[in-house]
């Protein structure tokens, strides 16, 4: 070949590119295709692999108790943190948004959870939620409940626990987000809508809320696609119990795949959980391109 | 005089300092909470009305702490692949989007969309396969299993792309016909106008590395080669029930990320401000 070919702008650009292309390649595609192809098998690591068709997702989804409340654990959990988070996030914003003093202290009070590691949180967390003398019982306590709940230690409590908890820690970066929101939101509106008579809580809802509509959109998106990975408060905060209470998705395709080592199994339920999240990424742009469209 | 919106809006005002101070109490009572369950002994962090200041500051929680985990070394894990990863994440990624944000090319299209898909997989669905890459590596126990497949991040590409198309053209063009090579255009021209650029990525980075769990708890058990977040969690089977110990340790672990959050706010409020990444 000739010096000329190699120096060709399609070369050059191809040189820059291929560290990113044999990255992406080798730990993105190779990988999101094997787990597929594996979710057809049956295969434990030490016996070879057998080629066993749809049965992973049939058993999935007629025999596997966990699987179902896994499933229905994650969907619970998405459907209580995504609103309160944006629900809450959205009200700092806004009141944080009428000229008030600090605004730099309060947002990065309120931002400060969102940069907390997930696992020392949780620690600090399961402390916080201790049945007996865990802070919140002994406030609660001392405000004359009598028997409070047992938090993670209790069926019916564990899930609502470690909700409380990614709430808490998703509340600032929504609250960021809606706040950047809110300042594109030009004043004369604002100042039209109080001329024309509107007070404060028809102005919110007839102007803030339309206008922050793309802000909350892409929020949502966003939260209802994390929320469906929770995984590190419930393994640190519950282990996934106790029965099953908090057991998620990617909880229990960790304990398939690396505790049992089902990897076809594990496969299956992480491709299960792909679907569901492909679903809500694809929605988002579709909305997006007709946003831009018209 | 004032008039009654003048008033109205001091009530609005007290109102909501009142709302935000809530709030706030809210945000940092579980770090008040665990700062002072740190400098007690069991006894105490299980007195009952609660002593929100000890009495005596027992310091040598921490001591302890030290001497029965190698709290030390994970940190100095974390820190050694946070940085590494962050520096080539940030060498690989400009590197890309440079050639999609100034080079005309065959293909360019179709692997632009490419990479635009691989935001969409989450991490859970490629583990699996990943981890058996890193086993048959022989990458299992390695710092390579923590660092390299975490270089590759499609985000970074495409927010360097997005900053790099705003640079004008005509320095390049210049640069060009004094014979510059492409790649002196890119180390000396490009990355040095992209310092902003550049310095939130590193910061997102950074802050991903150093919170990441899932990924390192497969890959790494050998004690000596964990990072923090898990190192906590083979802590949190060490100490049990022992919570003064724990929250000194959680403590340690999260000291790090805030003082660094403190310094670099600006940079992480703004950069979640324009682009909404995760922090």
């Amino acid at each position: 070949m000739s010096r000329k070919f190699w120096l060709s702008e399609t070369m050059v650009a191809y040189y820059f590119l291929l560290p990113c292309i044999i990255g992406f390649l080798l730990f993105t595609t190779i990988p999101l295709v094997s787990s597929l192809v594996l979710s057809f098998y049956d295969w434990n690591i030490l016996s070879p692999p057998k080629f066993i068709g749809l049965s992973n997702f049939i058993r999935l989804f007629t025999d596997d108790d966990i699987f179902i409340t896994s499933l229905k654990n994650t969907v619970l959990y998405v459907i209580a943190v995504v609103p309160f988070g944006i629900g809450l996030g959205l009200i700092a914003a806004v009141v944080l948004n009428q000229q008030l003093k600090g605004v730099a202290f309060w947002r990065a009070v309120y931002f400060l959870p969102v940069i907390t590691s997930t696992v020392a949180i949780s620690l600090v967390w399961r402390w916080i939620f201790n049945p007996d003398v865990g802070l919140i019982n002994v406030i609660l306590r001392g405000l004359a409940v009598a028997n409070p709940p047992s938090w993670i230690g209790g069926v019916e409590w564990a899930l609502p626990s470690i909700m409380i908890v990614a709430i808490w820690k998703t509340i600032g970066y929504n609250m960021v987000i809606f706040l950047a929101g809110l300042q594109n939101i030009p004043k004369e509106l604002y100042e039209a809508a109080s001329i024309d008579g509107s007070n404060r809580w028809n102005s919110f809802w007839h102007v803030t809320v339309p206008l922050l509509r793309p802000t909350t959109f892409f929020i949502t998106v966003i939260a209802i696609i994390n929320s469906f990975q929770v995984f590190g408060f419930a393994l640190i905060m519950t282990e996934g119990g106790p029965g099953n209470a908090t057991n998620t998705l990617v909880l229990y395709v960790y304990q398939q795949g690396f505790k049992f080592f089902n990897m076809g199994y594990a496969s299956a339920i992480a491709w299960v959980l792909f679907v569901i999240i492909l679903i809500f990424t694809l929605l988002q742009s579709y909305i997006n391109h007709r946003r831009e469209a018209a | 005089m004032r008039t009654s919106t003048q008033v109205m809006t001091r009530w609005t005002h007290m109102i909501s300092y009142v709302f935000l101070a809530a709030g706030a109490g809210i945000m940092v009572l579980p770090f008040l909470w665990m700062i002072s369950t740190s400098f007690k002994n069991l006894n105490e962090s299980m007195e009952i009305p609660i002593r929100w200041i000890p009495n005596v500051f027992r310091f040598n929680n921490y001591e302890q702490v030290f001497v029965v985990i190698p709290l030390a070394r994970f940190i100095l894990n974390t820190f050694f692949v946070s940085v590494t990863t962050t520096t080539a994440a940030l060498i690989v990624c400009t590197m890309a989007a440079y050639a999609f944000a100034r080079l005309n090319f065959l293909g360019k299209n179709v692997l632009f969309y490419m990479f635009l898909s691989a935001l969409m997989i989450p991490q859970q669905v490629t583990m699996i396969p990943n981890f058996l890459i890193m086993k048959y590596l022989g990458w299992i126990n390695t710092y390579n299993a923590l660092i390299i497949p975490s270089i590759f991040t499609a985000f970074g590409i495409f927010m360097m792309r997005q900053f790099f198309m705003t640079v004008p053209k005509e320095l390049e063009e210049a640069a060009r016909i004094d014979g510059c090579s492409r790649f002196r255009i890119y180390w000396n021209i490009m990355l040095p106008l992209s310092k902003p650029a550049l310095i939130t990525l590193a910061i997102f980075n950074f802050l991903q590395e150093w919170n990441s769990f899932l990924w390192p708890l497969l890959v790494i058990d050998n004690v000596n080669l964990q990072p923090i977040q898990v190192g906590l969690r083979t802590f949190e089977g060490e100490f049990g029930t022992q919570w003064h110990l724990l929250m000194a340790g959680a403590l340690v672990a999260e000291l790090p990320i805030i003082l660094f959050y403190l310094f670099c706010q600006r940079y992480i409020i703004a950069g979640i401000a324009t682009s909404g990444i995760k922090g």
